[in-house]
């Protein structure tokens, strides 16, 4: 198992456009992705869960990353946070 | 028939979208499912599963179906309200837990539907920001689509024939599925001309009076029923002389439409030639075609803040870009005056704020100011837009000299950012600002050395002027057009504007309205701008009114003293001097 921090770049947080992104992006992966914002946990491909996650600019998420693609998974979301969604 | 049916009840509303409707009312009231958890055999949970499959499969067709529609018939902006509620019927991982739920609860899918979905819905609802409670109504929606298709609820399977829709509010959503059936007109308890609700009806064409507050109270499903969208009332179990005088008010207004038909090549022109610019106010590219076919020369203002409809961040240079150049490809080469986001007030910002007086709070330009990145963003994509040299820039809220220099010197900036890259613009494109504060009404004299027009936006002028929000029922009355105090701040900025050869338009409510023509024509208003549904009528008035003799008028208007007074010497004009103008009663 994987496990990464990041902090959120984009100006929209996590809405509903990165958050179908971030959806999308995970479900080409076979591994488990989990994502937990304070003591809150969901399932990082689900898209309902990530619009409940709700999280704002500059907030801090922890990834868990759990499968034989592992490495690639995280390397994929990671680099998708750090380039703030693509969004301006 | 007893005597109680036959009673007619006259329920006074917003005129929302012109026409007349006569027929029987469906009162809509959304469908709350009835959801009771029961045990189900070990042998039944695979029962259960299919009909959760097919239910979902049955959602995700007609969603789409909405979808499609409102693609084809609002264009692809508006459409986006939908994605979200598509996106969640599409989650895999939901759904696979609602499935292992069902089989290792052994309980029926819809009561394992509410439950889990209504897990995300709560959390969203105990998030503080409008956005989440927003998304909560997209899961709600969701939720209950999929439960009423699980326990084989039709949509609208009671709703057979031409029906008039009573309902509390309409969601965009609801408009356009009615709108699929044959909708004779809408009469909801809420909403104003400006509600999502009052935009579609007006863009499908369907009659609509709005506001009525107790409408789905007073009228059940069957009551026969008259929709006046003309004068914005609505008439239960309407009496025959009711029902005569509502054809000869349609018959009117038709004719005079059918009439208008041969003016609208015509110049927008006094018999004694002086030339006025006749635009439109559209906020969807979509619009640009029925704007050409009512004989506009130009848009006399875009709202760009349509873009934000269903979205929490601002869209980025492209995506604004591809709008804006469409617009003003498809309106060339007559011009186009971009407004920059209108947001906060009734309108909700991206990131959006609880404000205890939204009026007189974030809004407008305040916002773009304090997001320079945002607003450069929209102000790049406007002067890519503008090659053609038919792009004009107006910014909304302007209340002091300081905003107008800030928001001219980001302009200047987004310039160099595209010069330096090479990307073309038209270096000389002319701005404006909206006439809507009381304080830029004064200071007319000070803003006009930084700008090449101006345009008075009435709804919000009066609103500041007079005190009163238009919205508050008890004080509706008080909003009035043509209170002496209005007229004279508008012949005030209109003075101050030419005194400085700058341009003066109007694009609020009021430059529609026909009983204010031939005033606004006499103090010398240069544009008007207004709703394209009431363009060939306004530029009947001014083809048949000398600007020698308006002068006159509007000399004598501005010097009375009451709104009655005005308003019913403006009224006699027309009924004497211009008897085929229908005017409201």
């Amino acid at each position: 198992m994987i496990e990464r921090q990041v902090t959120i770049k984009n100006r929209a947080g996590l809405h509903t456009r990165p958050a179908a992104t971030l959806v999308k992006t995970a479900a080409r992966f076979q591994s488990e992705f989990l994502i937990s914002k304070d003591s809150f946990e969901i399932n990082g491909k689900s898209i309902i869960g990530v619009m409940t996650l709700a999280a704002e600019q500059g907030s801090t998420l922890t990834l868990k990353f759990d499968g034989p693609d592992e490495e690639e998974a995280a390397a994929a979301v990671v680099a998708l946070f750090e380039r703030g969604f693509d969004e301006q | 028939m007893t005597m109680e049916q036959s009673t007619e009840i006259i329920i006074k509303g917003i005129a929302a979208s012109p026409g007349i409707a006569i027929g029987q009312a469906y009162v809509y009231r959304k469908h709350i499912p009835h959801v009771k958890m029961r045990d189900v055999g070990a042998t039944e949970t695979g029962g259960e599963v299919e009909r959760l499959k097919a239910a979902l499969a049955r959602s995700a067709k007609e969603l789409q179906k909405i979808l499609t529609f409102a693609e084809q018939k609002l264009g692809q902006q508006t459409a986006k309200i939908f994605e979200a509620q598509m996106m969640i019927l599409e989650d895999q991982i939901l759904m696979s837990a609602i499935e292992q739920r069902i089989n290792g609860e052994r309980r029926n899918a819809e009561f394992i539907v509410m439950d889990e979905i209504s897990k995300y819905k709560r959390l969203m609802l105990a998030a503080p920001d409008e956005y989440m409670h927003e998304r909560a109504h997209d899961v709600d929606d969701v939720m209950n689509r999929i439960i009423r298709n699980i326990q084989d609820h039709k949509l609208f399977s009671r709703l057979e024939g031409e029906a008039i829709i009573i309902s509390e509010s309409l969601t965009p959503a609801d408009t356009v599925i009615f709108s699929r059936n044959q909708i004779l007109g809408y009469a909801t308890d809420l909403g104003g001309t400006t509600s999502h609700a009052a935009l579609l009806s007006r863009s499908l064409q369907i009659p609509a009076v709005v506001g009525l507050r107790t409408v789905t109270s007073q009228v059940k499903t069957g009551d026969f029923l008259a929709v006046d969208g003309y004068g914005g009332v609505i008439a239960v179990n309407p009496t025959e002389e009711t029902l005569r005088g509502l054809k000869r008010k349609e018959e009117r207004f038709k004719i005079f439409a059918q009439h208008l038909v041969s003016i609208s090549g015509l110049a927008a022109e006094t018999p004694d030639h002086k030339q006025i610019e006749l635009s439109a106010n559209i906020e969807f590219p979509d619009e640009i075609a029925f704007v050409k076919e009512q004989g506009a020369v130009g848009v006399g203002l875009y709202r760009t803040e349509s873009q934000l409809i269903g979205r929490s961040n601002f869209p980025t240079e492209e995506e604004q870009y591809v709008e804006y150049v469409r617009v003003a490809e498809e309106i060339f080469p007559h011009p186009v005056i971009f407004r920059t986001f209108d947001i906060g007030g009734d309108k909700v910002a991206p990131d959006s704020v609880r404000e205890e007086n939204p009026f007189l709070g974030w809004r407008g330009i305040r916002i773009c100011l304090d997001r320079p990145d945002a607003f450069q963003r929209q102000l790049r994509a406007l002067l890519r837009a503008s090659v053609k040299k038919n792009v004009r820039i107006m910014f909304p809220m302007i209340s002091s000299v300081r905003e107008i220099m800030e928001a001219r010197r980001l302009l200047e900036e987004s310039k160099k950012q595209l010069a330096a890259k090479g990307i073309p613009f038209d270096p000389k494109i002319q701005i404006g600002v909206m006439i809507e504060v009381p304080a830029a009404a004064i200071l007319v004299d000070d803003l006009a050395a930084h700008v090449d027009f101006f345009s008075i936006g009435t709804n919000d002028l009066i609103q500041y002027l007079l005190a009163v929000d238009r919205g508050n029922a008890s004080v509706a009355s008080l909003y009035q057009e043509f209170n002496p105090a209005v007229l004279r701040t508008i012949k005030m900025i209109i003075t101050a504007g030419h005194k400085h050869n700058k341009w003066v338009g109007m694009c609020g409510e009021m430059a529609g309205d026909p009983l204010a023509t031939v005033l606004l024509i006499g103090l010398g208003l240069d544009e008007f701008s207004v709703m394209p549904s009431v363009l060939p009528e306004i530029k009947k008035i001014i083809r048949s009114i000398k600007y020698k003799e308006a002068k006159k008028i509007a000399e004598k208007v501005v010097t009375m003293s009451t709104e009655d007074e005005i308003k019913s010497y403006l009224t006699e004009f027309v009924r004497t001097k211009l008897p085929d103008i229908p005017l409201q009663e």
